[in-house]
């Protein structure tokens, strides 16, 4: 029986050799194809509906800048004119005055903040450190929305509880959106609540990856923990302090829901343009004033522009302090 | 790594690209265009607020076999993008289209985008107020929309706050303290004295809205639609008026949460009444307070805020049967029915003349016979022209100069600057 099963074996003559040589060929020629291409087709889905969602709309926000480009009307070729009128914009200047002054009141002390908090996550003798790390992160998944509008109550002339607290001390109330450092002040107050958090987040994450045999070294020639952290976190730390304020900047120069929100949905950010940032001034132009779209779009390309340079900016400078 | 896995990894690659090619070319044309003289299997109306058409169109698809699909947006901000959209992009609009007195001028602006009504419906432009007929036409004369509301005035008023500072509560009487804008002022200051210092209006705001439509003659524009804001007499009676109003004012602007909490809290005893804000009113000030709420008439009589059309977009597959429906939704009977369930008041003549419209009580202002007071504010309105411009003039220059200078964050001189220079560079763009 054995031996009978032994023969019962396929014989290797079964498959005919020419065709098994043929099937390799393919094979191999299929295995030189997928090396080559394949890759491409993996991360083809990306370049595509980055191409349709990114690229397209970008470009085509380019064309839009350079005509009189009415939203349901008449589009006209009129070269850079709309660019030339931007520079002598009085509320173009206004709102970009305004996001820089909201933006340093939230990026600076934020970033400060978030770096002191890490430090602390990051101290091996911290109980409970899963908790706290996921406490401090949990402003951020609030939606921004409703940020603003709790916020925009707590800030509230008449019935919010800031003003009923400055009432304790015997300081009248402020009226917060009538002025443009109390407006600023409660924009950047919503900003920084809401992404502290995850700024501390990921300069934790850069903190753990400094390798910790040199803070036990430094330890055993006597360094202060906070001698450790001038001399090892910041220089280690670098590169993601890099990426988070890159990442700051470009929120902060599109800061919009929250000022929207805090002026009762009014684009012009306050009675007298007091908080109108860039991005609304851009919506006010493009979408709300429907004749303007061309210059909507140029404001939208200025808005571009500038944080490119800001961000090289912030870029130069952290690099070289942190040297 | 075996041949067969290799081939399964390239299988799926590829699939994936050609997933994401598709989905892409998904979002492409879906036009069927209906064969002449077709009969719709469903038509789309788009409104914002309340209309009041939910009956009406039932009664619609009993006669007609049409359907009707009612597309409510609750505010008007929300509605006028999505309208932007539809009309940019060319696909998405309703067959019948709501369109805000504000708003329409801009969409007026660019006729090609609204069929012209006149072939497709009979001639009813003897039926509607004058004025409010002539605004839905387009400058090259093409009929845009069929008149539906106005935003007819009046003023809410308190009265047990009334009572409390001295004030008589009873309608007629109440009316009779300001048969002009400088009576209401002098009844505001005394409301302030009996009160203990306590506002009267919620904004001074809601007065330019009231005073501003009572002129006659050209707002902020003349009809070459040159900006003359700074000139305008109407403009500046309104200006002078509410800036006299501001020591009597809870500077609560109008829809900001200090104005919707002032309702239940009482930080003011007045507010201007167009008929389709008494729901809002009521909701504001919840059920605790029904029956201290009443309506008097407005000073000087008259005046409008708000108020829409029933226009048909060019990309509607159905014009002719839309521009039917609109006319039946806009006749003397629907106006009268819309009214008693919404509460926009009519613009159509037969309407405001009806029994059931004139004899209509409102339960939570105190049965006050609204009916009758807007009616008889309608006949009052006169006639403005709103350039193309109007509503970014009046919510961006007009009215933050006002709130300025109510705020004390600019004097009057200043605050009047602050508004003709912002009314040149939004009206003129």
């Amino acid at each position: 029986m054995s031996l009978s099963a032994t023969t019962a074996r396929p014989s290797p003559a079964a498959p005919p050799p020419p065709d098994d040589s043929s099937r390799r060929r393919r094979g191999k020629l299929l295995n030189r194809l997928d090396v080559k291409y394949s890759p491409y087709l993996y991360i083809a889905p990306f370049f595509l509906i980055f191409g349709a969602f990114g690229l397209y709309p970008m470009m085509r926000t380019a064309w839009m800048s350079l005509h009189d480009w009415d939203m349901i009307g008449d589009h006209t070729f009129i070269g850079f004119d709309n660019y030339t009128r931007l520079v002598s914009d009085e509320y173009f200047w206004n709102a970009l005055v305004n996001t820089f002054g909201i933006f340093a009141l939230s990026t600076i002390p934020q970033l400060l903040l978030a770096l002191f908090l890490a430090n602390l996550l990051n101290r091996t003798f911290l109980r409970a450190k899963t908790f706290f790390r996921m406490a401090i992160f949990m402003p951020n998944v609030v939606s921004v929305a409703a940020v603003a509008i709790v916020f925009g109550m707590l800030f509230q002339r008449e019935f919010g509880l800031f003003n009923w607290l400055l009432s304790f001390v015997g300081v009248d109330p402020v009226d917060w959106d009538g002025h443009r450092w109390s407006s600023w002040m409660a924009i950047s107050s919503m900003v920084n609540w809401r992404w502290t958090g995850y700024n501390t987040l990921i300069l934790l994450a850069g903190m753990q990856a400094i390798p910790k045999d040199l803070y036990e070294a430094a330890a055993i020639d006597g360094a202060s923990p906070w001698r450790q952290f001038w001399q090892i976190t910041l220089p280690m730390l670098k590169p993601t302090f890099i990426f988070v304020v890159i990442l700051s900047t470009i929120g902060g120069m599109q800061l919009f829901t929250e000022p929207l929100l805090f002026a009762n949905g009014n684009i012009i950010g306050g009675n007298q343009r007091e908080f109108q940032t860039l991005a609304m001034y851009m919506y006010e132009m493009g979408i709300v004033n429907l004749n303007t779209a061309g210059y909507g779009a140029a404001v939208a390309w200025a808005i571009f522009m500038i944080i490119i340079l800001v961000s090289l900016f912030n870029f130069l400078l952290v690099r070289r302090s942190a040297k | 790594m075996s041949v067969t896995t290799r081939r399964t990894r390239l299988a799926a690659a590829a699939l994936a690209a050609v997933t994401a090619i598709g989905g892409l070319a998904a979002c492409g044309n879906d036009d069927d265009e209906p064969a002449a003289g077709e009969k719709p299997a469903k038509l789309v109306v788009d409104t914002f607020g309340e209309f009041g058409y939910d009956e009406l169109v039932k009664q619609y698809e009993k006669d007609t076999g049409i359907k009707v699909e009612l597309r409510k947006t609750a505010q008007l901000g929300d509605y006028r993008p999505k309208l932007v959209r539809y009309l940019a992009t060319g696909k998405g609009a309703a067959d019948v289209t709501a369109l805000e007195e504000g708003i329409l001028n801009e969409f007026k602006a660019n006729p090609r985008n609204w069929a012209d009504l006149n072939p497709l419906v009979a001639d009813h432009s003897k039926e509607f107020l004058p004025w409010k007929w002539e605004l839905g036409k387009a400058p090259d004369g093409r009929l845009i929309g069929l008149p539906t509301d106005v935003g007819s005035l009046a003023v809410c008023y308190r009265k047990d706050l009334f009572e409390a500072a001295g004030l008589p509560t009873d309608r007629d009487q109440v009316s009779a303290l300001w048969p002009d804008w400088k009576g209401f002022h002098d009844a505001g200051l005394k409301y302030k004295q009996g009160s203990g210092g306590k506002a009267f209006i919620d904004s001074i705001t809601a007065v330019s809205n009231g005073v501003m439509f009572q002129g006659n003659g050209d707002l902020f524009y003349d009809k070459e639609n040159n900006i003359i804001a700074d000139t305008s007499p109407a403009v500046k009676n309104a200006w002078e008026t509410a800036t006299s109003m501001a020591d009597i004012s809870a500077k609560a602007g109008t829809w900001s949460p200090e104005w919707s909490g002032g309702f239940k809290q009482g930080t003011f005893a007045a507010t201007f009444c167009p008929s389709w804000m008494l729901g809002i009113v009521a909701d504001n000030s919840g059920p605790a307070n029904k029956g201290k709420w009443d309506v008097a008439a407005v000073p000087g009589g008259g005046g409008n805020w708000g108020g829409s059309w029933l226009a048909v977009p060019e990309q509607s597959k159905y014009p002719k049967e839309a521009a039917k429906l609109a006319e039946y939704l806009t006749n003397a009977k629907s106006q009268v029915e819309a009214f008693k369930l919404k509460g926009p008041l009519p613009t159509n003549l037969e309407a405001l003349k009806n029994d059931a419209f004139i004899s209509y009580t409102n339960e939570y202002f105190s049965n006050a016979p609204t009916g009758k007071i807007f009616g008889e504010s309608v006949a009052k309105i006169q006639p403005m022209y709103l350039g193309p411009k109007h509503q970014a003039v009046k919510e961006n220059a007009l009215e933050p100069a006002l709130r300025a200078f109510e705020n004390g964050q600019a004097d009057k001189a200043k605050a009047w600057e602050q508004f003709t220079k912002d009314a040149k560079t939004q009206g003129a763009f």
